[in-house]
């Protein structure tokens, strides 16, 4: 998001689902969306089928959209900067960039194309292994056609390049003149239910609600108003990748975790747990005792979706509304109860009767939300961000009629390879991601019977050839060794992932898979490498 | 050749297109309407809120054509017509009402059920059943159908697409909704309609005998299944229609936040369900969202609080000394450390307003900027 953040002036997808379908060209990268966003993938397809729209597929897996696509370019792990760099090269060699548009609305363009001279399609398939016929066939593609969408994911985020990926993306979506206008955009699909209004909430380091910054002072004076506060800090703080070193050097005491699960979810997790096993005072609030909940000092219940009122914010800025359906189960409460009565404890007045009386503040104090009711919401299906009073329609895309930052920002990048690749120690690697049938840390999914029979056990995908070198056999029991830690986990033959690389999901506790990967950070939104890392596999 | 031509670059926006259709008129049942050109004479008897009887057809799918039950009268057409898929056209003058397409009407119902168990008691959607309603709507008894009965044979249980659907052969009625919504709008072909005639099953498909299944266990075709003939096999007991509470809300799984129904019996979620309009999902949800509600009644939940204990176990306690101990200890390290010593981590999965107010808590109270969620991961 930070990529996004300082090209366009706002992290979020710019377009939305409904207009992906409407595309010319779509292109997708580092998303398996058919695992990840099932209800998406199946308007790719539907779009696909009608004969209106080419799909282009980059991926190092074969990945299920891979039998719709139209191309599938086959980049090795980590090395999207190269061949961005490449489409991009050809585009503007073609003279198919949009001219008017990078005039009008962009600034950086010369830079840029002296940048991507030298990635020819000869030199990107040196680097990427992606032929250069289908650099220019895509090139070309994409720069002829009216309305191309761009969809990512972690597979582009999770790399300690990853802030130059996206800005590599929107550097493509620019020149292409692909923003601003319906059915195009940068869209990057959202994995978790709100992550997106987890970050509109401020529950970032370094800004309020509505992406204001901690250090504006204008955002810290309507905070403070609206909260009853004298002062509040105004220096950014870490982010949760920097926390754990900051617990080892015992600069963090004193921590609250609500509903999150760094022991399974976080790279180099032996790191992690180290850092909360040393850490003054724990608490964890949670509906499951989790891995990270059991170093916990005080564990607090909380309760599910279907137990409490609110809204969340799905992957294309829509607000959306939550109902209670049960009561709390047992003795636990809605998290929001739990947090205001903490505060009241610790001695600052907060006293919501409801959810809804909870957003009424967040309207006050978060323009792109101002507009936004309870109400509204109701009557007419969820409305999306910005929406800055209470007549206007809400925003199916963005940067209709400019950036919010003025101009958008062409940034020339140069490719870097990964932080760690394989060498003979660890010679194959590792690509980590998920499955449809669980969903992340499996805290929720792997106690429902009827997803646990449909996906019961962790398994390392790994292709054939290399199967037949280490002696596996489909169905064995294969130990996964990296510079951080080692799991064992059951081997599934296949030809998804190419030669020399092996993947696995995170979803499961008995095969950790955090424990082998690289917690090196890039170095703007500080995310972990989590799709790359060299590993080394051992029949059991 | 694959790129656009230069052409495409001048067409419109095709959502803004709509004015150039053309219209026609048509009469039914002696009223005027008039649609659009392309429409059936289904789509514009609903229009008018003329209501023709159906069974497989469905709002979310291409026309069947399989039952039969919405056969019309056209003038001029000695045949009666299939009013799902036989496109309106100026001029035509459609009757849905008559002695002739009632006993039409009344012998294919009577075909159905020669197949269908009539004892609805025992059935989980007893009382919001298209068919069931059709039964009292045209006053069929068991009886009536006898003169079709075929002997049919007990079914032996038939594996399904998925272990976790099971498929009642006995109670299918074959409208074929459940192999169209598998092929044309979730794009698999999972599923197929095998045999002829009453003794016809659906089947998986599979290229051959080792071949994975198709079927990604989306429960699509459950959810279109008129007569609940596909089952949830590991929900657990369903409740009645009538006493069952139907709480619409966002999904918890993944970003796209597809909306769906919490059916609730005695204060249990004990099922997903959709509305057919609602949402950017517009009645269609993947396995999560359809079965993955279970976690929410597991026996592992937390139900009270946990305090760390002198032997260094977790053990239960109140609701008081849990609250009391927090904040005692979160003041005690702010005082001794300073605001900065303390951190919090929120959830992705948490409504925005509990993220608001974690923020809130962590800036305004602990007085630190140090939150953060797992965005990033």
């Amino acid at each position: 998001m930070a990529g996004l953040a300082a090209v366009f002036g706002s992290g979020a997808m710019t377009n939305s689902i409904e207009d992906i379908e409407k595309a010319d060209v779509i292109l997708i990268t580092g998303t398996n969306t058919t695992e990840n966003h099932p209800i998406i993938a199946q308007g790719i397809k539907r779009a696909v089928e009608r004969g209106n729209t080419r799909l282009v597929v980059v991926d190092p897996r074969r990945i299920d959209l891979v039998n719709q696509a139209n191309y599938w370019l086959r980049q090795r792990p980590g090395t999207d900067v190269a061949w961005i760099n490449g489409l991009m090269h050809w585009i503007i060699k073609k003279n198919l960039h949009d001219k008017e548009f990078i005039a009008q609305r962009c600034e950086g363009f010369e830079r840029l194309a002296q940048e991507v001279e030298k990635y020819t399609p000869e030199y990107c398939e040196s680097v990427t292994g992606i032929p250069s016929e289908d650099i220019k066939s895509v090139a070309e593609l994409i720069g002829s056609a009216e309305r191309t969408s761009f969809l990512y994911a972690m597979g582009i985020t999770q790399h300690v390049t990853g802030t130059d990926n996206v800005k590599s993306i929107a550097n493509l979506a620019m020149i292409t003149g692909n923003v601003g206008r319906y059915a195009t955009g940068v869209n990057p699909l959202r994995g978790q239910n709100n992550v997106q209004g987890a970050c509109d909430m401020g529950a970032l380091p370094n800004v309020f609600t509505g992406y204001q910054p901690v250090t504006d002072p204008d955002a810290q004076k309507r905070c403070r108003d609206v909260w009853g506060a004298e002062t509040l800090p105004d220096k950014t703080g870490m982010t949760l990748t920097q926390m754990t070193p900051a617990i080892l050097k015992g600069k963090i005491k004193g921590m609250y975790i609500m509903g999150e699960n760094p022991v399974i979810s976080d790279p180099n997790s032996s790191h992690v747990e180290e850092a909360l096993e040393k850490i003054g005072f724990l608490v964890v609030q949670d509906i499951f005792l989790t891995e990270t909940a059991r170093f916990a000092d005080v564990v607090l219940p909380g309760t599910t979706w279907a137990e409490k009122d609110g809204t969340f914010t799905n992957t294309e800025r829509r607000v959306q509304l939550v109902r209670a359906a049960i009561d709390p189960v047992g003795h636990s409460f809605p998290d929001w109860r739990i947090l205001q009565r903490i505060a009241q404890l610790m001695g600052t007045p907060m006293d919501f009767s409801s959810p809804e009386q909870i957003f009424n503040e967040i309207r006050r104090v978060t323009p792109i939300y101002a507009g936004i009711t309870y109400a509204r919401i109701e009557k007419e299906g969820g409305i999306q961000w910005p929406c800055p009073d209470i007549d206007h329609p809400g925003t199916p895309y963005l940067h209709k009629d400019g950036f919010k930052i003025g101009k958008g920002i062409l940034t020339p990048i140069s490719y870097k390879p990964p932080a760690e690749i394989p060498d003979k120690g660890y010679p194959l690697l590792l690509t980590t991601g998920r499955m449809q049938f669980h969903y992340h840390t499996g805290t929720m999914s792997r106690r429902c019977k009827s997803l646990n029979t449909l996906a019961p056990s962790p398994l390392l995908d790994v292709h054939p050839e290399d199967a037949k070198a280490l002696g596996l056999m489909e169905g064995d029991m294969a130990r996964v060794l990296s510079r951080r830690g080692e799991i064992e986990t059951r081997v599934h033959i296949t030809k998804t992932v190419n030669r020399g690389e092996v993947f696995t999901t995170f979803h499961f506790s008995e095969s950790p898979v955090n424990r082998l990967t690289n917690d090196a950070l890039d170095p703007v939104a500080q995310i972990p490498e989590y799709k790359v890392c060299a590993v080394r596999v051992e029949k059991i | 050749m694959i790129y656009m031509s230069k052409a495409a670059k001048t067409e419109k926006n095709p959502n803004q297109s709509n004015g150039t259709e053309k219209e026609i008129s048509l009469s039914i049942d002696d009223q005027d309407v008039i649609v659009s050109r392309g429409s059936t004479i289904l789509d514009a008897a609903r229009k008018k809120g003329i209501r023709i009887p159906t069974l497989c057809y469905h709002p979310a799918l291409p026309p069947i054509g399989s039952c039969r039950l919405c056969v019309v009268e056209i003038e001029g057409i000695d045949r009666p017509a299939t009013a799902c898929n036989t496109e309106a056209l100026e001029g035509m003058r459609v009757t849905t009402r008559s002695e002739r397409l009632f006993n039409l009407r009344r012998e294919v119902i009577k075909m159905i059920l020669a197949h269908h168990p009539l004892n609805c008691s025992p059935c989980p959607i007893n009382g919001e059943c298209e068919l069931q309603d059709l039964a009292y709507e045209y006053d069929i008894s068991e009886m009536d159908s006898d003169e079709y009965r075929i002997q049919i044979e007990e079914f032996p249980w038939k594996p399904f697409s998925t272990p976790i659907l099971d498929y009642h052969p006995r109670r299918c009625i074959l409208c074929g909704r459940c192999v169209k919504i598998c092929s044309d709008i979730r794009g698999l072909g999972a599923i197929t309609m095998d045999g002829a005639g009453a003794k016809a099953l659906i089947k998986p498909v599979m290229a051959d005998d080792d071949a994975a299944s198709l079927c990604i266990s989306c429960g699509e075709c459950m959810r279109v299944c008129p007569v609940n003939a596909i089952e949830e096999r590991m929900g657990g007991i369903k409740g009645k229609p009538w006493e069952t509470k139907k709480v619409q809300t966002t999904c918890t799984y993944c970003g796209v936040g597809c909306q769906l129904d919490l059916n609730v019996v005695n204060n249990r979620v004990v099922g997903v369900t959709t509305r057919d309009e609602a949402g950017v999902n517009k009645g269609r949800l993947c396995s999560k969202g359809r079965f993955g509600y279970t976690f929410i009644h597991s026996e592992d939940r937390l139900i009270r609080p946990l305090i760390r204990n002198e032997k260094g176990g977790l053990e239960e306690t109140t609701w008081t000394q849990a609250m009391t101990h927090i904040a005692r200890e979160f003041r005690r390290t702010k005082k001794e450390y300073g605001p900065d010593s303390l951190a919090g981590l929120s959830s992705a999965r948490c409504t925005n307003e509990e993220n608001y107010l974690f923020q809130r808590l962590i800036r305004q109270v602990f007085g630190t900027n140090n939150v953060d969620h797992c965005a990033r991961l």
